[in-house]
């Protein structure tokens, strides 16, 4: 007989142990999938985890991880502070998609000037459309105590939307012959997210990514705030007992989360998007959830994670060009991740006894 | 613009056929949710019962044994949340957005042989005699069976609910599951089977959407109505018949938006698309101040500590 025994404390050998685990686990079970698919599993494997690192075409692939993995850390950094106070914001696919049409209508809206400060004036204004999206489930919640978990997902039927309008009425390229989407805005200057290093894949979005990691770190480690948020997830009465106010805290959490996921999406849409279009979201925001789970909902651990899961991006691309593997594979995949995560997490919070029944 | 061009009686008739799969899932998340248990992944188990139901339907040519597998799959799929959130433990939101993920790849892969592909129709019942009533008649009692049942099923929750022994364990099971288990109930085991009946009736209503309404195979075809039918069980404060009554209202918003799409309004059809997502959101603010029947145990884990 199986018994469960609650820890004390949540074991911090388990917790650094169960992302490792969960990722062998999904390997193993992905290989299987990948076997029913009639695919050879050790190479679809050797695809997807070592090709873009080592293989052949590196150096084509490694900039590229870190293309895909800065709008993913960069939003679930802003979601981590939210999940670890409870306050769930599911809808950074609708935030990214509203900071990417804001600051693109900056941009559309000044073209073809060029000037030193269209770039900035982008950022904060995909911010702010991100922000204003993370902002009403926020109020929504604070002031009359709508879940926001429905409230921020139905947003980002709205968003999609929204966008689909935009790239095919007002922010349609004029010169396009017809074509749904916008300008490129690649080939404007003043508004390109061009790399900070030549072929290095370090974008400003990349700069951004990493200062968030460090504002989130020193947020959560040595600001009141940042205790606040830790307490109010980890005892949610004994946080009111010390005068946390929720409200302050929902606005504050999903007002970041909505910004930073806005920002994500500037920088995709004046990089390596370049344009508004139909179908611009790939997805980031939901995958973003599994970023933040799988880094432990901590800084550096979503740092990780966030490349681990870049890596199953573009190794994913690779086995689906080499060995005809279905795009929608690597998104059971990642969502097996999620899966083998939080099953294994009951290892961090349990002990597992085997007792003989009838004795203790 | 052009309204005379919407018929009121098929519009009607299709407000029925709209609000079945909302309606169906809805009903299996309200039990679910009177047992204490939040499974988020409902829109999940919905589209990964539109490809189960659609492929079986296709293969076999019977849209019965597709209904079948669809409620089938949706069960399964749910035993993961099973696992997850009643062996393993696990946070019932983070499992319910997994098991929304992981449903949806699935569903994606298993589709890929079967889009542009069309199922065997299913038949609608003439109900005799009723069926000839005029105008009342052709709204009412021409339908299909599993429209009839998901009505009949609400009223069988209801009655469950109500009346039985069964259900009145499980409510307790909800309100208080310390106290539940102190009287000797199987809190792990009737959480369970709740978690399996709401993912049963989610595979049927995605099964109602790609063999029935739509009917056909694409990805993300649910595009959302599992999303819904969680904010209409919060909407019909845990209610079986408000469950019933708000899934028609939805369903009548979808139809009156798409009618209006179709008779070239001067509102562009983005905006019109927008509209169920939003009146959604604007009646769970109107509804989020009556929170006082909400199972006093949802979403929190149980366990038997000695």
């Amino acid at each position: 007989m199986i018994k469960l025994e609650r820890r004390r404390q949540p074991s911090q050998a388990w917790s650094y142990a169960t992302p490792a685990l969960a990722v062998v686990a999904t390997m193993f079970f992905g290989g299987l999938l990948f076997a029913a698919l009639g695919k050879n599993p050790v190479e679809a494997i050797r695809t997807i985890f070592w090709e873009p690192l080592f293989g052949e075409f590196a150096f084509y692939y490694r900039p590229q991880l870190l293309v895909k993995g800065a709008p993913l850390v960069l939003i679930a950094i802003g979601l981590s502070l939210g999940f670890r106070a409870g306050i769930w914001n599911i809808g950074a696919e609708g935030q990214y998609i509203m900071g990417a049409l804001a600051s693109a209508g900056v941009a559309l809206a000044l073209y073809p000037l060029e000037a030193w400060w269209i770039f900035p004036a982008m950022i904060i204004a995909g911010a702010l459309g991100g922000f204003i999206w993370g902002m009403i489930p926020a109020i929504l919640k604070a002031r009359f105590g709508t879940n926001e978990i429905l409230v921020s997902l139905m947003l980002v039927y709205v968003a999609e939307q929204f966008l689909a309008s935009m790239s095919l009425g007002l922010m349609k390229n004029p010169e396009g012959m017809g074509f749904p989407g916008s300008r490129n805005l690649q080939q404007y200057p003043s508004a390109f997210n061009s790399e900070v290093i030549t072929n290095s894949g370090i974008h400003y979005g990349v700069v951004a990514a990493l200062i968030a990691v460090i504002f989130a770190y020193v947020l959560l480690s040595r600001h009141m705030l940042g205790f606040q948020i830790r307490l109010t997830g980890e005892a949610p009465r004994a946080a009111r007992f010390a005068g946390v106010e929720p409200a302050r805290l929902i606005l504050f959490c999903l007002g970041v989360s909505g910004a930073l996921a806005g920002l994500a999406g500037m920088f995709e849409v004046s990089g390596p998007s370049g344009q508004v279009s139909i179908d611009f979201n790939a997805g980031y925001g939901f995958t973003a959830i599994i970023v933040a789970f799988l880094g432990r909902l901590h800084p550096v651990g979503i740092l990780l994670a966030g490349a681990l899961m870049a890596l199953t991006y573009i190794g994913g691309e690779i086995a689906q060009g080499n060995l005809g593997l279905p795009s929608a594979a690597i998104q059971v995949f990642q969502g097996m991740l999620l899966f083998f995560l939080l099953a294994l997490d009951l290892l961090t919070n349990f002990r597992i006894r085997f007792a003989v029944r009838g004795t203790a | 613009m052009d309204l005379s061009a919407i018929n009121p009686i098929l519009l009607l008739a299709s407000l029925m056929v709209a609000a079945t799969p909302i309606l169906l899932a809805a009903t299996g998340e309200l039990i679910a949710e009177k047992a204490g248990v939040l499974n988020l992944g409902v829109e999940g188990m919905m589209i990964f019962g539109a490809i189960c139901g659609f492929a079986t339907a296709v293969e076999t040519g019977s849209p019965w044994l597709g209904f079948l597998a669809a409620s089938v799959g949706g069960a399964v799929l749910s035993l993961l949340f099973v696992i997850l959130t009643q062996l393993a433990l696990a946070n019932q939101v983070a499992s319910g957005l997994a098991l929304t993920l992981f449903g949806l790849g699935l569903s994606a892969l298993l589709g890929q042989g079967y889009v542009g592909v069309k199922p065997p129709p299913t038949p609608d019942l003439h109900i005799p005699g009723l069926s000839q009533i005029p105008f009342v008649g052709e709204i009412l009692f021409t339908h299909d069976v599993v429209l009839y049942f998901s009505i009949v099923l609400v009223a069988l929750v209801w009655l469950f609910l109500r009346s039985t022994r069964a259900g009145l364990i499980l409510r307790a099971v909800g309100e208080n599951h310390d106290a539940a288990h102190a009287l000797g109930y199987k809190v792990v085991l009737i959480r369970s089977l709740a978690i399996v009946f709401g993912g049963a009736c989610a595979g049927l209503g995605g099964a109602y959407i790609s063999l029935v309404r739509v009917p056909q195979w694409t990805e993300g075809m649910t595009a959302g109505v599992g999303w819904i039918a969680l904010a209409l069980v919060v909407f019909a404060s845990w209610r079986p018949w408000r469950v019933l009554i708000g899934a028609y209202l939805f369903g009548g918003i979808t139809v009156l938006q798409l009618n209006l799409q179709a008779a070239g309004v001067a509102i562009p059809v983005e905006y019109l698309a927008m509209s169920p997502y939003i009146i959604t959101i604007v009646v769970l603010v109107l509804l989020s101040r009556d929170k006082a029947r909400a199972p006093a145990a949802l979403g929190r884990i149980f366990h038997a500590s000695s």
